[in-house]
């Protein structure tokens, strides 16, 4: 995880197509200037940071179901719950499953676990369109490599 | 069991927190209802689950845009109707 460039997934441990699941890890550091403010003598991952690995992950998923020929973008936020903190240095699970696949829009719901501990959860709504910009397409490309992402998920469908 | 008008005004009036009694069959769910696209997002996704469809947003859009239809076609609620009442029609054909 590297917090301040927004690279908030390490690793994708399952993808699975079929059942429209993914999962994926993420170490959090133990020491970022983002936890000297929040909080001095107690840091711990900021909610927003922690939604945000769970769109990431959702996000995966969607790329793969899209044969990375569409980009999505959150659009919404519901059902975000804090359930517990998270601490420097703590392994998170985040789990994403597509709940509904639209007209140019996909909602997933999502949950970060530490262990079996369950940290937060949350609703999504994206919108998916063609890439943008071809710089974009080329960077998911390059990450996708670098957090494991199995082409071979997606090559055969 | 009520119209498709009448659920997708529920759904309109619940999703957007619009008083279900300013919700009429000519009114255009943009003009008049002042719903952004962003809610209509939500409102696709509840029209979806609950009539067991996907509306083609992307498609209207782009005829939309393309001058090939209006937004009337499609967004004035008993026209939209009309329209889920097709799509449900051609899932059961």
């Amino acid at each position: 995880m590297q917090i301040e460039y927004f690279q908030l997934i390490d690793r994708i441990v399952a993808l699975n197509i079929g059942e429209k699941t993914i999962t994926v890890e993420a170490q959090v550091p133990e020491k970022s200037t983002i936890f000297e403010g929040h909080f001095p003598g107690y840091p711990i991952m900021p909610g927003v940071l922690l939604t945000e690995a769970m769109a990431q992950s959702s996000g995966w998923l969607l790329l793969a179901l899209l044969k990375f020929e569409r980009m999505p973008f959150l659009a919404m936020i519901k059902e975000a719950k804090m359930r517990g903190f998270v601490s420097p240095g703590q392994l998170l699970t985040i789990d994403a499953k597509i709940e509904h696949e639209g007209s140019g829009f996909a909602v997933t719901s999502a949950r970060v676990r530490v262990g079996t501990e369950l940290k937060c959860s949350a609703d999504l709504t994206f919108r998916h369109v063609p890439f943008p910009h071809p710089d974009l397409r080329v960077h998911m490309d390059a990450m996708a490599r670098k957090i494991g992402f199995p082409q071979q998920a997606i090559s055969h469908e | 069991m009520s119209s498709t008008y009448d659920q997708i005004a529920t759904i309109i009036a619940e999703t957007c927190d619009i008083p279900r009694d300013t919700i009429t069959p000519e009114s255009h769910a943009i003009d008049d209802l002042g719903i952004d696209s962003l809610d209509f997002l939500d409102i696709a996704f509840a029209i979806d689950k609950a009539f067991g469809i996907k509306l083609p947003l992307e498609k209207w859009t782009q005829e939309v845009n393309d001058g090939k239809a209006t937004t009337e076609q499609y967004f004035v609620l008993k026209n939209l109707a009309t329209r889920i009442d097709e799509l449900v029609a051609a899932k059961g054909a």
